[in-house]
Order: structure tokens, then C-alpha cells, then sequence
């Protein structure tokens, strides 16, 4: 099952999309990290806007910038002013001001959400090839930079498109929580400037590099990503509910229906035989108000969402058992 | 122009510095830039020696990467022409440091005579950063370059209006020496009280901080510069444990290397060293074995238990998606 799971988030990367890798340049990390680092301490989500340009199928990620964030005092406050003038200015300096996607910082992995949906379709309805990058400071804090990009895949952008999200629109369209999102492979280049500073640093660097990724005392992470996963599947369960009582309901209605017409036809031949006129048909539909179908879109973003949490906990557990088949080499050797 | 040399002696032992003053006629301003030059000749480690015991009378300015990393992609993007490119720092001051936290380039038109920068660019670039993090401010200016030229004491007089004290930061781009050096400055009055006075910028000591992330992101860019292309991808979950304890290997070899050319003879045995080897050996607990194996188990079944339960929600979401579409 879970092999299954893992083929198929790569498979959809064959699909014919415009964007097969992204190259992200070193600058662009720092400032995202430097970002959160410094303005996302209180609250849960740190945004930008990332700049670059498309080369063959390959999307270059050359700088980006952040927003700002949203406050109650500052209502006026135009977001499509500070992009154009953010951008403009960059223009002078010759950076490249070509809008490429978006970035956003994640809080343990819960990323699947309405906004972000969105968010990334206006985006890649505007620019064909434009992706969201997703950065989990926290897992980056335990040792390794956590940094994914995604892409809505074209069936989920027409879905969008046609704002049908009701259930007929999802079958139709075969989207599964799978196939939402897709993600892109990132490779991160320098150039030869950068990697000289580089050397430069690591020279000077009174800071030793760090091994927090060889840490075993990471228990609260996990204890964190399986407590939003409960609220996660609790919130599923509940509308699991919704949807069967609603299936009750219409079956329950269907039968209503049919009765209705039954006694109808009934009376309408006693009418008949006794020489009166039948009576007007109704209308039924109009009797019998069909039940509110629940929204199928949520239910999707759920599944999506605890799909996510599911894969960062599987990739965490598997390095955690490394680690402790790691340090029972070491005693053994001790002993 | 003329150049006066004098030779400044001082209290120091090495009483080989060499004064420059330039005396710019164009501009008929009485502005005395004088930088400390090195001697040609004197070997790099004297210089970094009096680099070092230069007058740290000054806050200690502390730089997080980025703003490096920032500096020299504005370098790379210069316009034609432009032998270097200037900009602004903005950060936090303390007492006794500054730490500078982010940057912006400044378009500059610089020749000759005369030095024209766009202030108006400035500012509004200012305000805009200012709304994403209020607390930073200009703390000084930046440019890439191995001298300070005459232009660079306009330009500072410029942020000295803006900030009190500005720091004047540069990035030697263009590799003199084959190294990239971080500098940084503060401008003192110098000169005869009464006559014309002059601007001297003293050396201020330049350190690296980096925040926790800051440390991993800059590790993981570091293995772009092994590869030839100058590109690394992300490596996932057990690759990344993986290529870690390499390096853990890696270092134990040099220690193993280390010990057995001590013991051999080659080397002097050094005891600092000898007393962190004693320190390394001692942190691997001595745990009994069968306690060890009890938390070891423990452990491992807990992983377990979590990678069984996430694989059953998996596999109930996906057949509710089956049931749903039905």
C-alpha cells in the first residue's frame, strides 16, 4: 500500500506539465529562512513572492521578496501596490522581475488548505508555470532543509476553472487526493561568485556545523505531527457522517417519491373507474426538496492534507529507526 | 592629483604602515580620504596580523550570510559598464555590536569627477522593506571593491545624514589576493583642530553569525560547491541520515589517523587534544546492556506502531475515495 502511495506522487510528475525541475539559486534560500527566522515567530505562516524565469522546461528561481504581513491596523493597505512597486524598483536594479510563484512557510506540515488552493490557482491560471514552495522550518530546524515545491495538476485546474466541486464534477474530472498536487524536483545552483563566498565562509565560520540531524531525542516532533493528524482524521470522520447521512436522506427521499407517485397513479385509476378527472399531476420536484449534497472539496483538501501528514511522519519514522540502528552499532561496540 | 606619502609611525611593533593622503583638486573640497594601505610585499599573514590588532574602537558588526549572498548576486547583475555597485544595510544596533540583517542595491552612476547615486530609490525601497520588518533600520552602506576611493567619503556623508554613525561595509569582489574579504568601516574626524578637517575610516572587527536554520541552509549550499555543475538536489529522509553519518565516519578517521601517527611517534603527543579525545570517549553512555536493549526495543516498537497507524489512515482514506466515487 504504501509503495503504491509513493509511486504514485512520482508518476504524476510524467504528466505533461510545463515545469519538470525547478532551479532555485542559494540567495533564495537564505532570504526565505532569514524570513521566517525573523518575522514568523508569533504567527503560523510567513508568505513571498518568488522571481525568476523559465528556461525549457526547467523553472529558475532567481530571487524573491517577502510580504508583509497582514495586520488589523493596516486595513488600507494595498498588496497589489507593494508588488508593483516592489517589483519595479527590482527592475531598476536589474534583478529579474518576472513573477514565478509564491512561497509559504508551514506550520508541522499543514499546508492543504482552501487559501492555498486558491492562492495557487489564481497564480497558475496567470502564468502557466508558476508553483508554490513550501518551507517547514521546523523540520528544518531538526538538521535538513525542508523545502517542497507543488503544483496544482491540469485536472484540478479545470475543476477550479469551472468552480464545480460538487461530487458529479469530481467524478467526472477522476481527481483523487492524489492527484491534487504534484510535486516538482528541486536542485539547488550556485554560481561561481557564491560558491566562492561559500569557501570564504566555511573558512571564517566561528560557528560549528551543525548535527542536529543525528539527534535521537525527537519525540515531541513526532508526539506534534500525530496530534494533527487525530484532528485531521477526526475532522474526516465527521464529514464521513455528513456524507452518509446525506445518502441516507436521498435514498430515504427516493422512496418518499416513489410512493407518492404510486398512491398518485392509484387514485388517479380509482378517479378513473368512478368517471371523475384525475387530479393535476404536481410537481414533485418541487414537494420533495432533494437534501443538500455536502461539499466534496473539503472532503478532498482533508484527504489531502492527512495524506501529507501521513508521508512527513512515514520519511520521519524511517530516519529515527536509521538513527537507532546507528547507536546500537555504537554500544555494541562499546560493550 | 597629488599624492602626499608620509610614513605614520605609531606605537605598534610593526611600524610599516603606509599613510595615503589624496588631495582632490577637481572637486575643490577639502576632503582628506585617507585609507590605510599595505605595503607592497608584506607577506598576507603580517597583514591579517595587523589587521587584527588594528583599533577595534568601534561596535563589532555581526553579518548573517545573506546579506553576503545578496551583495554578490547585485555584483553579478551590475550594469555595463559599472565597476562596482553599491547599496544599503539595514539592521539592529546594540551596545557594543551591530548586526546587520538585510540589504538592498542602490542604482549609482560613478565616473571620473563626479558620483551621482539615487536617493529617491533609496528611500522608497526603505519604506517598503520597512513595512515587511519594522524593526530594521539603515545602519549604513554597503559597496563590492577592494579600495575606498573618494566617492565612497560622499556617498558616506550622504548616510551619515540618514543614520547616526553609518557603517561602510565592502565585499571585495573582484578577488584581490584570491579572497573574498569582508570589511568593515567607521568614519572618524581626523585631523589639526582649527584647519580643514578630514575623514578617516577605522577597520571595525567583522564576525559571521548565523541563526540555527541559517547553519543548515548554508551546510546544505556548501555541497553545491563539490559538484561540477554547481548543483545538488534535495536528498530525502534516510539519504540525508545517511550522507551525515559519512561525515561522522569521516571525522573519526582523521582522529583514528591522528592517534595512530601519536602512537607511533610521529607526531608530539599534545595533551589538549589528548583531554577531548578523553571527552569524546566518554560521552557514549555506559548503559548495561539489557537496559540498553529494553530502550532500544521500546523505542523501535513505538516507530513501528506510528509507521502501522499512518499506513492504515492511508489506506482508509484511499477507500473511502473508492466508496465515495461509487
Amino acid at each position: 500500500m504504501a509503495s503504491r502511495k509513493e509511486s504514485g506522487v512520482s508518476s504524476s510528475n510524467t504528466l505533461d506539465s510545463p515545469v519538470k525541475q525547478i532551479q532555485i539559486e542559494g540567495l533564495v534560500v537564505l532570504k526565505i529562512i532569514k524570513h521566517y527566522q525573523e518575522e514568523g515567530q508569533g504567527s503560523e505562516v510567513v508568505q513571498g513572492v518568488l522571481l525568476g524565469l523559465v528556461v525549457e522546461d526547467r523553472l529558475e528561481i532567481t530571487n524573491c521578496f517577502p510580504f508583509p504581513q497582514h495586520t488589523e491596523e493596516d486595513a488600507d493597505f494595498d498588496e497589489v501596490q507593494y508588488q508593483m512597486e516592489m517589483m519595479r524598483s527590482l527592475r531598476h536594479v536589474n534583478i529579474d522581475h518576472l513573477h514565478v510563484g509564491w512561497y509559504q512557510s508551514t506550520f508541522y506540515g499543514s499546508f492543504v488548505s482552501r487559501a492555498l488552493l486558491d492562492s495557487q490557482f489564481s497564480y497558475q491560471h496567470a502564468i502557466e508555470e508558476s508553483v508554490v514552495l513550501i518551507y517547514d522550518p521546523i523540520k528544518t530546524a531538526q538538521g535538513s532543509l525542508s523545502l517542497k515545491a507543488y503544483r496544482l495538476t491540469p485536472k484540478l485546474m479545470e475543476i477550479c476553472k469551472e468552480k464545480d466541486f460538487s461530487a458529479e464534477g469530481l467524478k467526472k474530472a477522476a481527481v483523487g487526493y492524489e492527484n491534487m498536487f504534484e510535486e516538482v524536483p528541486i536542485v539547488i545552483k550556485n554560481s561561481h561568485l557564491i560558491s566562492v563566498l561559500l569557501w570564504e565562509l566555511e573558512e571564517k565560520s566561528t560557528v560549528p556545523s551543525k548535527h542536529e540531524l543525528l539527534s535521537l531525542s525527537s519525540s515531541s516532533h513526532l508526539e506534534k505531527s500525530l496530534q494533527m493528524l487525530m484532528d485531521r482524521v477526526d475532522d474526516m470522520s465527521q464529514d464521513i457522517v455528513k456524507f452518509n447521512t446525506f445518502s441516507r436522506n436521498t435514498s430515504k427521499q427516493q422512496q418518499q417519491k416513489h410512493q407518492y407517485i404510486q398512491r398518485r397513479q392509484q387514485e388517479n385509476t380509482q378517479r378513473q373507474s368512478r368517471g371523475e378527472p384525475p387530479l393535476p399531476e404536481e410537481d414533485i420536484s418541487k414537494m420533495f426538496k432533494p437534501p443538500q449534497p455536502p461539499p466534496r472539496m473539503d472532503t478532498l483538501l482533508i484527504a489531502g492534507q492527512i495524506n501529507t501528514y501521513c508521508q512527513t511522519v512515514k520519511e520521519f519514522t524511517s530516519q529515527n529507526l536509521g538513527k537507532l540502528f546507528m547507536a546500537e552499532a555504537l554500544q555494541g561496540h562499546n560493550s | 592629483e597629488n599624492y602626499l606619502y608620509c610614513i605614520y609611525s605609531s606605537k605598534h611593533p610593526y611600524n610599516m604602515n603606509l599613510v595615503t593622503i589624496h588631495f582632490n583638486n577637481l572637486i575643490k573640497k577639502m576632503v582628506f580620504c585617507i585609507s590605510i594601505y599595505d605595503v607592497k610585499g608584506v607577506d598576507i599573514l603580517r597583514r591579517d596580523f595587523l589587521w587584527k590588532n588594528m583599533a577595534v574602537y568601534g561596535p563589532v558588526v555581526k553579518i548573517h550570510p545573506v546579506v553576503l549572498a545578496s551583495i554578490a548576486d547585485s555584483y553579478e547583475r551590475r550594469n555595463e559598464g559599472a565597476t562596482r555597485v553599491i547599496g544599503t544595510i539595514l539592521g539592529t544596533i546594540d551596545k557594543h555590536s551591530v548586526e546587520i540583517t538585510n540589504c538592498f542595491s542602490v542604482p549609482h552612476n560613478e565616473s571620473e569627477d563626479e558620483v551621482a547615486v539615487d536617493m529617491e530609490f533609496a528611500k522608497n525601497m526603505y519604506e517598503l522593506h520597512k513595512k515587511v520588518s519594522p524593526s530594521e533600520a539603515i545602519v549604513g552602506w554597503y559597496a563590492t571593491g577592494f579600495d575606498i576611493t573618494e566617492h565612497s567619503v560622499l556617498i558616506h556623508e550622504y548616510y551619515s545624514r540618514e543614520a547616526q554613525n553609518p557603517i561602510h561595509l565592502t565585499l571585495d569582489t573582484t578577488l584581490q589576493n584570491g579572497k573574498m574579504n569582508v570589511r568593515a568601516y567607521v568614519s572618524a574626524q581626523m585631523g589639526v583642530p582649527g584647519k580643514t578637517v578630514g575623514v578617516m575610516f577605522t577597520p571595525l572587527t567583522v564576525k559571521h553569525i548565523y541563526y540555527d536554520t541559517e547553519r543548515i541552509g548554508i551546510d546544505l549550499l556548501h555541497t553545491t560547491c563539490a559538484s561540477p555543475s554547481r548543483t545538488n538536489g534535495l536528498t530525502s529522509d534516510l539519504a540525508q541520515v545517511g550522507t551525515s553519518a559519512a561525515r561522522v565516519q569521516d571525522m573519526l578517521t582523521t582522529v583514528l589517523a591522528y592517534i595512530e601517527d601519536v602512537l607511533s611517534g610521529k607526531v608530539i603527543a599534545d595533551n589538549s587534544v589528548g583531554r577531548c579525545l578523553m571527552d569524546l570517549l566518554n560521552k557514549v553512555p555506559f548503559i548495561p546492556a539489557e537496559d540498553f536493549e529494553s530502550m532500544l526495543n521500546s523505542n523501535i516498537n513505538d516507530l513501528l506502531m506510528v509507521t502501522y497507524l499512518t499506513n492504515l489512515a492511508q489506506a482508509q482514506i484511499s477507500l473511502n475515495e473508492k466508496l465515495v466515487v461509487l
